[in-house]
């Protein structure tokens, strides 16, 4: 049943009992043309571009738990693309178009509320830094506002602005296009549309093991049994380095953790999606009113999905010297999502070594606002056999041939990013 | 959060330490190019037991690898770099 205010309408006078499961539970067929290990967000998107705009139907996506599960639902909402390099310009900013168009083409509100994503500067070179940024951006046709300090306290009148701050703010960037996003809906609404078109989306189901013949990867064995493929798309996030290991491959990944905390819910009080140049501290208030907060990664590897108090009283610090009324809310969860740490922070969407094995991963901490560009170019390569030009720079070799694209500048340290 | 046992200071807060790299990652300069970029560039990242280099940075400031479990972090046999020596 489609979604709409006429069927809310009906469904309110009929008690609301008419509503149908919003997708199947399907026991997994024997073989499909596309397996895509992982149902977090990227690879449910990934399914649905397979089925929506190539007719790849005979899909079926394995979830080793239930779907947005992981990082999909551990992560900030915050949907942007203001990065400074040109690949990652044109992945982030197709995704942003995507994410502009989405609830429409699913038929799933997503709550995308484009509020705003604000970079503060807080001293003459993260100002420079930050005007690089917005020229790069726009001579790449993105949007960006550079901000004097005046127009930022305007905007956020709760920064502290006042002579002693610890953190001086000079202006900042703004990508008004930037926002958030309700991101279980994401996971959700994407099930739901690509369950409509025929992916069969199957939970509690754990690979564990890649069937190979001749070096072509055949199938993979589940916790419900043996199901074949012509092509296995992994999509995992934090264990792309365990799942490409059951094929033999050792990826150029570290899987780290990153926590984020929220508050208890209180009224509207900032409407903007705030981060810093300088610090790593990203504040936003949530529709249902938390005051949502994230901080720095861990910073060495571990699956344990568990992180330390030391990097929340970190971000927490950083958070009430921006925005010192947030002093008195009280913290109701923290959590953590296990990130693959990619040796140069950015992507991966490429073939394998092994014929028929694809891989989607990589994302380090920002794979969320990726979401919709990421299944649309991994679908784009798993049905047509061909790279789009967008996912052409985010190649598995890149490291070994030089090609790197490190928007840190930061070098092969996943730790440092 | 992690207690880490400094075999000069004894156990310390994690957050006086910090994480360099798995000791499978040390690259020596006799090294050869595809020895180097897989060391360099890419891991094992096993889900459980593994070999670290740490430092404890912010207290005696030297280098100890330990064995640390990547799911329960449970520490073991942690020594001084170059103890051995």
């Amino acid at each position: 049943m489609k979604y709409s205010a006429f069927n809310l309408f009906r469904e309110g006078l009929a008690g609301h009992k008419g509503w149908p499961q919003a997708w199947r539970d399907p026991e997994p067929k024997s073989h499909y043309d596309i397996v895509v290990i992982g149902g977090g967000g990227h690879g449910l998107t990934t399914a649905y571009y397979l089925a929506a705009l190539h007719g790849v139907r005979n899909v079926a996506v394995l979830e080793r738990s239930w779907i947005g599960g992981g990082n999909t639902g551990r992560n900030t909402t915050i949907v942007r693309s203001n990065y400074r390099q040109p690949a990652l310009h044109a992945l982030m900013e197709l995704s942003l178009k995507r994410w502009e168009g989405m609830s429409d083409e699913i038929n799933y509100n997503v709550m995308f509320s484009q509020r705003g994503a604000l970079f503060l500067g807080h001293s003459d070179s993260d100002m420079l830094q930050l005007a690089q940024k917005g020229d790069a951006m726009r001579a790449d046709g993105i949007d960006a506002e550079l901000m004097t300090r005046d127009q930022v306290a305007k905007l956020i009148p709760l920064l502290d602005m006042s002579p002693s701050a610890r953190y001086p703010v000079q202006g900042g960037l703004i990508q008004r296009r930037g926002g958030t996003a309700r991101h279980d809906a994401v996971a959700w609404g994407y099930a739901r549309a690509a369950d409509r078109l025929g992916v069969d989306i199957i939970q509690q189901c754990e690979v564990i093991g890649i069937d190979m013949v001749g070096g072509k990867a055949t199938g993979v064995r589940t916790t419900k049994g043996a199901i074949g493929a012509d092509k296995i798309a992994i999509c995992v996030a934090g264990h792309s380095g365990r799942v490409a290991a059951m094929a033999g491959l050792r990826l150029p990944v570290e899987s780290h953790l990153l926590q984020a905390f929220v508050s208890e819910p209180v009224k509207p009080m900032i409407d903007t999606v705030i981060m810093t140049q300088s610090l790593h501290c990203y504040i936003s208030q949530s529709d249902k009113g938390e005051i949502v907060l994230g901080g720095d990664p861990d910073a060495y590897p571990t699956y344990s999905q568990r992180g330390a108090p030391h990097i929340i009283e970190k971000a927490a610090a950083e958070a009430l010297a921006l925005v010192p009324s947030l002093s008195r809310l009280r913290m109701l969860r923290s959590w953590a999502g296990t990130t693959d740490m990619s040796f140069d922070g950015s992507p991966i969407i490429d073939r394998t070594p092994v014929d028929g094995l694809y891989l989607n991963g990589g994302w380090c901490y920002g794979g969320f606002k990726a979401t919709p560009g990421s299944g649309f170019l991994y679908a784009h390569m798993l049905a047509t056999g061909e790279t789009h030009p967008v996912a052409a720079p985010f190649r598995l070799d890149r490291f070994e041939t030089g090609h790197t694209i490190d928007e840190p500048g930061v070098g092969p340290m996943p730790q440092n990013r | 959060m992690m207690l880490i046992p400094c075999p000069h200071c004894g156990p310390r807060a994690q957050a006086e330490f910090t994480f360099d790299r798995p000791v499978e990652a040390i690259t020596r300069p006799d090294g050869t190019a595809p020895e180097l970029i897989r060391n360099l560039f890419t891991r094992d990242n096993p889900k459980g037991p593994s070999r670290e280099l740490w430092r404890h940075t912010y207290g005696c400031r030297s280098w100890i690898t330990l064995t640390r479990d990547t799911v329960t972090h449970a520490i073991s046999d942690v020594t001084a770099v170059g103890a051995s020596q």
